[in-house]
């Protein structure tokens, strides 16, 4: 079993090298008037390269800001984040902008492309902060537009796109400077069912090819399609549906 | 460690990267834009053609200056308890040093005017010795100039210029007619052109409509001491050596008094014009400034509302790994593209409104690199300074609080 709820058995401990993904104790608390609310009550999650998972909650249970965490997007208040061998804690914002740019590849429900730009350097915008230059930008941009099938459209603006096609943009946007983890928030949210299925499916054959996804849903239907769900209820997180278990 | 080719390199492309960003920002935003690109055009073009016009004048003044006062020194007597001005003696005796050619006193004194029925108040009237009329030979257009006896005599005549000929012999020959001085009784015995002066101390005093004998003017003023002179060097003189002469004869004329004159050199008193132009060019700048300040105002105005019309921008930005400096940089320079592009064309059409200046005064009109540096600059530190808070504010953005908008 990879999750476990008490620290103290986590496989992380020391010695057994550096995991590939790997949270113990996570505590996340915020500011609330003189008190503090925390929101996040220890959580502990392993995965391993290639695995392709879903978090499964209601809303209000936690579930973005442990995406944020995951994404490197904010710290813990305490508790130990391990991803790809490097300690997230005590980092600087230089730092995990770093870490971003290079560990993890977002995934947004409304894909949030750039208006302004064409698919094509919508795609180039994480190499751009990556400091790849020139040509071998644009070729990695449009190998990995080919890749999600959109070679035609890649000097169209978003606007110009469908739903389906925008969100395969930013699939390959997500994709291109190669991330550790794709972290996906809610990726169909915003999709008809058709496309949604699509989606899906693009997502699928990634995993199969090795790449190691993180999803994010409230809904059942999608989060079945991972290999693998844990849910996460009131700051809790549980491998089986119906609460935590007593392990 | 990267080598540090690649390092540049890669610095590089992200400035141009940036570049690229802001202009597609500033297109697509055109009307906006173009209003706060206004605001520090008109703040530049004020500054330019101020300063530019302001220089141009000084400049033709100073070398017009220049040109009437070569060989000349200008004597100003405060004067000692004892001795309170130069008298006609002492006028000789510097009239005779080795190193002066000539001295031309200068007596100035306002009276009524009056013949028959008609009558003027405040006229200018200026005493003149002979030397004046050797140095200004064009001046006396018709009768005679005041000569030697003129002065022993302080015979009541007098020179008139147009002016007076228009307002007291209006179709008549003034030539030998009467004319009253604040009640006494002047022949005119002559007539000569007010404009023919060239000398620096006529042109600061203005032109005098009446011109009289200088020992009548002192007298006119119950005095007989001049206060006020021109001094002609002799040819092969310069103003230090002449100065020098000059100073210890008048020390000795003044019993070694301290502080009883000052010789005002051409040299000084270009000095003084041009430390007075460039006051009235910083005061004027300054003034005009503060146009560019209302720019600069109207930068950080559109950069604030940019920032927040952007915060989804930023957020997902810094989800893709662009570190704060990285924003802050794309805002900064964001600013200043068009901070600049107002600074250029400002510069531009504040060179073309002092050049219209400069004609419509006929002073000379040379563009100064100067001014060109001081525009785009000037608007280049606009931009930062007025962009600076925007892109830290950008640059600040928590990205979940950013994200959280989508």
């Amino acid at each position: 079993m990879r999750f476990e709820r008490k620290p103290a058995l986590s496989p992380t401990s020391p010695g057994s090298g550096n995991p590939f993904f790997s949270m113990v104790g996570i505590r996340k608390s915020y500011p609330l008037g003189d008190e503090s609310l925390e929101v996040l009550h220890g959580i502990s999650l392993t995965l391993e390269k290639g695995e392709y998972l879903s978090v499964l909650g209601p809303s209000g249970s936690g579930k973005s800001t442990l995406m944020n965490i995951i994404g490197c997007l904010d710290t813990a208040t305490s508790g130990e984040y391990i991803l790809n061998g490097q300690r997230i804690e005590d980092m600087d914002e230089d730092d995990l902008a770093h870490l971003r740019n290079r560990e993890i590849g977002f995934i947004f429900p409304n894909s949030e492309l750039l208006p302004r730009l064409d698919a094509l350097r919508n795609v180039e915008l994480p190499l751009i902060y990556a400091g790849v230059t020139g040509r071998e930008r644009t070729r990695r941009a449009k190998d990995m537009l080919a890749r999600v099938g959109l070679t035609e459209r890649m000097h169209h603006y978003p606007g110009q796109l469908s739903g389906g096609q925008q969100q395969r943009v930013a699939i390959a946007r997500a994709l291109v400077t190669h991330p550790t983890l794709l972290l996906a928030d809610e990726p169909t949210g915003a999709l008809d069912q058709k496309t949604g299925r699509q989606v899906m499916e693009l997502f699928q054959q990634l995993n199969d090819e090795g790449n190691t996804i993180i999803m994010i849903t409230h809904d059942t239907k999608i989060a079945r399609r991972a290999r693998r769900t844990v849910y996460i209820v009131d700051g809790e997180i549980s491998e089986s549906e119906g609460g935590v278990d007593d392990a | 460690m990267p080598n540090p080719f690649k390092a540049l390199r890669a610095s590089l492309s992200m400035l141009m990267e940036n570049v690229r960003m802001s202009v597609t920002n500033i297109a697509q935003n055109r009307l906006r834009s173009a209003l706060t690109v206004l605001g520090i055009l008109i703040g530049v073009t004020a500054v330019i053609a101020l300063i530019t016009t302001v220089s141009a004048v000084s400049n033709s003044i100073t070398s017009s200056f220049a040109s009437m006062g070569a060989g000349t020194l200008n004597l100003s007597v405060t004067g000692s308890d004892l001795k309170t001005g130069l008298s006609a003696e002492d006028l000789e005796a510097l009239a005779s040093l080795d190193c002066v050619d000539g001295v031309t006193p200068s007596v100035t004194l306002r009276a009524r005017v009056s013949r028959g029925g008609e009558y003027e108040t405040n006229i200018s009237v200026a005493g003149r010795n002979p030397y004046w009329f050797t140095v200004n030979e064009d001046a006396v257009t018709r009768g005679r100039a005041l000569n030697v006896l003129d002065m022993e005599g302080m015979n009541f005549v007098c020179l008139i210029d147009q002016d007076m000929i228009d307002t007291f012999f209006y179709g008549e020959d003034p030539l030998s007619k009467t004319l009253y001085l604040s009640g006494l009784s002047f022949t005119v015995a002559g007539t000569y052109d007010a404009d023919s002066d060239s000398s620096v101390t006529g042109m600061m005093s203005g032109t005098p409509d009446i011109l009289i004998p200088y020992t009548t003017a002192l007298k006119l003023n119950s005095t007989n001491e001049v206060t006020s002179l021109t001094l002609y060097l002799a040819a092969g003189w310069d103003s230090a050596s002449a100065t020098e002469v000059l100073e210890s004869t008048l020390d000795q004329m003044f019993s070694y008094e301290e502080d009883c004159y000052e010789i005002v050199t051409m040299d000084s008193l270009e000095s003084t014009m041009e430390s007075m132009t460039s006051m009235m060019a910083a005061l004027l700048g300054g003034i005009a400034s503060i146009a560019l300040l209302v720019g600069g105002i109207g930068i950080m105005n559109m950069m604030l509302t940019s920032v927040t019309e952007r915060t989804t921008e930023i957020g997902l930005k810094k989800a893709l790994g662009a570190k704060p400096r990285q924003i802050q940089a794309q805002f900064l320079i964001e600013s200043f593209i068009l901070s600049v592009s107002g600074g250029i064309i400002g510069t531009l059409i504040g060179i073309a409104v002092s050049f219209g200046l400069c004609r419509a005064m006929g002073a000379g009109f040379t563009v100064s690199k100067g001014a060109i540096a001081l525009g785009v600059g000037f608007s280049a530190a606009v931009g930062i300074i007025f962009g600076w808070a925007p892109a830290r504010k950008a640059s600040r953005l928590n990205p979940i609080d950013a994200l959280r908008r989508m």
